[in-house]
């Protein structure tokens, strides 16, 4: 399906649900000060979703983690998931993060989300609007339209997307897509993994020597979503504002990683959101490509009863000593 | 403001002579909030101990800092030392300087610096330690013994005899295990059904023994005193409270081919049977792999003969859920595949056979009722060749490290007893060395030697090599004589070597009891506490602890009984203070704690909550069962907000410790 085709029946079923009183709010999007600027936001009735409503490929913001306050409130809202976010959702709802009944969940398919630092980079300024035709995009700016290659604007996410199934929902647009093989999302942490240690250890220095600790990551990240973060909490002996030196800047992001591994269901916020364009999602893919290669396969969030491997214990788990040795090499 | 006394132990010479002990006291002396280092030779003794509780009183210390030995050897010593003067016992750190430090380093220099970090470590963490005040949790009275060999039966005949219920759970249709399949034991040679089977009897008797054949454990929970177990008893097809053991059924059944298990399959039983004669319980049970009416509907013999109408074809598998105070393994063993030594022949030729099965053909309720017969043509072999050691103490790849230690003294009797009854029998064993230590046991193998001629030779066999006309071609090296030999005999017999149970490994798992690298359960100490696992409330009993012959079986598994009844005797256990507690105002309600708990301490619910803008707010928080709490502090590393944290060993302290180590 096109954007604008699923654009149309997504706001078409928004307002029968609200009709029929199944919902009393939906989650979108709106646009935000540019065209690309979209964030998500809540509608309550026909005419604010007329007003406000939009979708299109800037609309890569995943809903999910607004759906832990949203759920609390009183009514059931509604909400649209692409594949990847809906992984996201069903991991919360395994956390017991959202109160599924009231939640309605419309699973959309999802072709790819476009990355405006992409079409920027191709010399694209002014943007302000996109659309597609056929394999390309034609983005509308202030100085005339441009035609993009699609796989040249595509988020690096959507490149080497994980799967086009809904994990969860109650009911869908479209049709189902199916999941998508993983070679493809591991290939750039297959590379980190044959350099020496002192040359990844240099890679990701350059890379968190920008990190200005806007907290954006973590603010974005439906995996990150405690009561009280550690990085919060005075109690807790790591909270603390400012990247002040290199040691603060890693510190943080090794420890968030650590604290969503098992739980990082790859959705890519993390990197879409960084002012600095630091590849964190590539420090996550790293523990699910280890989770995959010690405990076997496993995709957070595809299953909501499934216990993550790294807070379950089997006979077939790899023994301390495999951990051991591959955490030397 | 802690005040903290430092005790540095000399241990003798274990510590002081690779660490300087003077120069720790004193260089732990001037760290803050310590108000008195001493060293003394040895910290446990009496004066030792008198040392701890003057400076407590003197000083009116708040904490207390032993550099010693493993926490394992004396942390009780010495909270009760402190308890004495009257300090809270978890006020009281233990550095270990001996078996961390003075007992693995040569550089005195070296150790004297890295004491002192560990010192400092300990320091850091009275600094946030806080008095903890122990709970008590109750004993159920009632034990469960996984296993109904003789191992396990003895263990449960003592408790039993003690007055306390136990239950066996056996996985087989019959108690009785492989003491049952024995044909006489060594060195009395008495008759092994004739001693074993009155225990048997004795079990199914007792009233506070219940029997639950062919059952296996499903799953357990819980911790030492309050066990939940759950086992699985599997569906026999026959109404226990019913049949009669009359065996009619296993004469009518038209199902004859199935391979006799107990005789090792040379022989045939029914598709519906009774596993021998004397099986405890005595009640038939349907082979549902073969059973006519199981697999296509089409026989019900068995349900038309049986008078007391017990066959049930619908019958279906159930559960029974128990507490208890124990639980001890005594899963036994296995005999060894022995097909993977090509070397042998086993799978080649119905002449080579393990040493079980030659007990089967030795005895009267055996495939050969009793007369030593080869299993390929039914004659009389007139040359024996026994080969030891096969698979036991042999490289990994090979085989088994260990020495099975049965089989030196089995052969013995297996020679002795094949010369005695057909003495125109040749019987040759070859080993490796003879181990014959136990009482009367040597003089049993030098009867074999002198008296009953059989030939012992040194050494190994390359090969054993079927041939046309039937006979076995064995091929071996005499190491004293220093020469080849070619043997032509008619029954080669193999003593394979003996591995644990394969259910072993997954009820360690369920118990959370840990095994050695050959799956044997480990003990809590090799040599002071032989028969409890590390495991609090699980005990041990037979060869799934290690190889064993009979009478060590038997004395083992009644001195599990012994500590079994001393845990049953008791009313109340003691618990332990350092257990997890979560902080509701930081629970995000992820189930992550109660995920990785091993003991289900943990349990949820939904609580109200005031906001601070008035509102009330319900939130899924987490609580921890401090009287199921064992302190293993799994919760508290997989809680991704720290809103887990165990007492005595917060993260904090872990933190403190870890800066000062790193300061």
């Amino acid at each position: 399906m096109r954007y604008d085709e699923i654009f149309a029946a997504m706001l078409k079923r928004a307002k029968e649900l609200l009709a029929d009183g199944t919902v009393n709010r939906v989650i979108g999007w709106k646009r935000g000060e540019f065209s690309y600027d979209v964030t998500p936001a809540v509608f309550e009735t026909p005419e604010e979703l007329d007003a406000g409503f939009v979708y299109d490929a800037f609309c890569g913001a995943n809903v999910s983690k607004y759906l832990i306050r949203e759920s609390e409130k009183p009514g059931r809202i509604l909400c649209f998931l692409k594949p990847c976010d809906s992984f996201s959702f069903n991991q919360l709802l395994t956390e017991h993060r959202i109160r599924r009944e009231n939640v309605y969940a419309v699973g959309i398919p999802c072709e790819g989300m476009a990355d405006v630092k992409r079409i920027r980079a191709a010399g694209i300024d002014g943007i302000t609007g996109i659309r597609e035709e056929g394999e390309r995009f034609i983005v509308s700016t202030l100085y005339g339209e441009e035609s993009m290659d699609r796989r040249e604007a595509l988020a690096e996410r959507c490149l080497c997307c994980k799967s086009k199934r809904h994990p969860v929902f109650d009911e869908l647009i479209g049709d189902e897509g199916e999941d998508a093989p993983d070679d493809a999302r591991f290939a750039e942490v297959a590379r980190l993994e044959t350099m020496t240690a002192e040359e990844r250890f240099d890679f990701w220095r350059g890379e968190l020597s920008r990190c200005i600790r806007c907290n954006a990551c973590r603010n974005v990240c439906p995996a990150c979503t405690c009561e009280n973060c550690v990085f919060d909490n005075p109690a807790s002996g790591i909270s603390q504002k400012a990247a002040a030196d290199s040691f603060e800047e890693s510190m943080y992001h090794i420890i968030r990683a650590f604290h969503v591994a098992g739980r990082c269901t790859d959705c890519g916020e993390c990197s879409r959101v960084c002012p600095e364009n630091i590849p964190l999602h590539l420090l996550n893919r790293k523990f699910i490509k280890d989770i995959d290669e010690l405990y076997g396969a496993y995709r957070a969030g595809d299953k909501a009863d499934a216990r993550n491997p790294l807070v379950n214990f089997t006979e077939g788990d790899a023994e301390a000593r495999i951990v051991h040795e591959r955490g030397k090499a | 403001m802690q005040k903290i006394g430092v005790f540095v132990c000399h241990c003798g010479t274990n510590i002081a002579a690779t660490v300087d002990v003077k120069a720790v006291a004193e260089a732990l002396g001037r760290e803050p909030s310590v108000v008195v280092s001493q060293d003394y030779t040895y910290m446990c003794s009496e004066s030792g101990q008198n040392l701890i509780k003057d400076s407590i009183r003197d000083y009116g210390l708040t904490g207390v800092v032993i550099c010693s030995c493993s926490p394992r050897m004396h942390e009780n010593t010495f909270r009760k030392a402190a308890a004495q003067a009257g300090l809270n016992p978890y006020m009281v750190e233990i550095a270990n300087i001996r078996e961390q430090c003075s007992w693995i380093h040569k550089d005195k220099a070296e150790a004297t610096e890295k004491a002192i970090i560990l010192g400092r470590a300990a320091i850091a963490k009275v600094q946030l330690n806080t008095p903890l005040i122990a709970g008590e949790s109750s004993v159920t009275k009632r034990a469960l013994v996984i296993g109904g060999g003789i191992a396990g039966i003895q263990t449960a005949l003592d408790i039993a005899e003690a007055g306390f219920p136990v239950d066996i759970v056996e996985q087989k249709p019959t108690i009785g295990g492989k003491m049952a399949q024995l044909d006489k034991t060594f060195p009395t040679l008495d008759c092994s059904a004739c001693i074993l089977t009155p225990k048997m009897v004795e079990c199914a008797q007792n009233e506070n023994i219940r029997i639950l054949s062919y059952s296996e454990v499903e799953s357990v929970s819980g911790f030492v005193g309050n066990f939940t177990v759950k086992i699985r008893r599997k569906a026999r097809y026959v109404d226990e409270t019913k049949c009669t053991g009359c065996g009619l059924c296993t004469e009518k059944c038209p199902v004859k081919k199935v391979p006799n298990e107990f005789n090792l399959g040379m022989d045939n039983r029914r598709a519906i049977y009774i596993p021998f004669a004397q099986a405890v319980p005595k009640i038939a049970v349907i082979d549902a792999d073969y059973c006519n009416m199981l697999k296509n509907g089409k026989c019900g013999v068995c349900s038309k003969v049986c008078t007391a109408g017990a066959v049930d074809y619908k019958q279906t598998d159930t559960f029974v859920e128990e507490k208890y105070g124990a639980i001890v393994a005594a899963t036994g063993y296995e005999i060894s595949d022995v097909s993977r030594y090509d070397e042998y022949a086993y799978s080649q030729s119905k002449d080579v056979i393990t040493s079980l099965e030659f007990e089967r053909l030795t005895n009267a309720a055996g495939p050969t009722g009793g007369t030593l017969l080869r299993p390929s043509d039914g004659k009389h072999p007139h040359t024996i060749v026994f080969i030891q050691c096969v698979g036991s103490r042999c490289t990994p790849e090979k085989g088994k490290p260990y020495c099975s230690k049965i089989c030196c003294m089995y052969t013995a009797k297996h020679a002795m007893l094949t010369r005695e009854k057909y003495p125109d029998t040749d019987v040759y064993v070859f080993y490796i060395d003879v181990r014959t230590p136990g009482k009367n046991f040597d003089e049993f193998y030098r009867r074999a030697v002198e008296e009953f001629g059989v030939h012992y030779i040194k050494g190994a066999v390359g090969k054993v090599a079927p041939r046309a006309d039937g006979t076995l071609e064995v091929q071996a090296s005499d190491l004293i004589m220093n020469e080849q030999l070619h043997i032509s005999a008619d029954l080669v017999v193999l003593a394979a070597a003996i591995e644990p149970s394969k259910s072993a490994r997954s009820l360690a798992t369920l118990l959370t009891a840990s095994m050695d690298t050959n799956d044997f359960f480990t003990e809590a100490h090799p040599k002071l506490r032989p028969v409890e696992s590390p495991t609090a409330g699980v005990f041990l009993s037979g060869m799934c602890q290690g190889p064993k012959d009979i009478p060590e079986t038997v004395s083992q598994a009644s001195a599990c009984a012994a500590k079994v009844i001393g845990l049953l005797s008791k009313n109340k256990l003691t618990g332990n203070p350092c257990v997890a507690h979560s902080d509701e105002l930081m629970c995000n309600g992820c189930s992550n704690c109660a995920n990785v708990c091993p003991y289900g301490a943990i349990t949820y619910s939904d609580k109200e909550f005031r906001m601070p803008d008035r509102t009330t707010k319900t939130r899924r928080v987490a609580w921890v069962n401090p009287a199921v709490c064992q302190g293993c502090g799994a919760c508290t590393v997989a809680c991704p907000s720290g809103a887990m944290d165990l007492s005595g060993f917060s993260n904090s302290q872990i933190m403190a410790e870890v800066d000062a180590i790193c300061k």
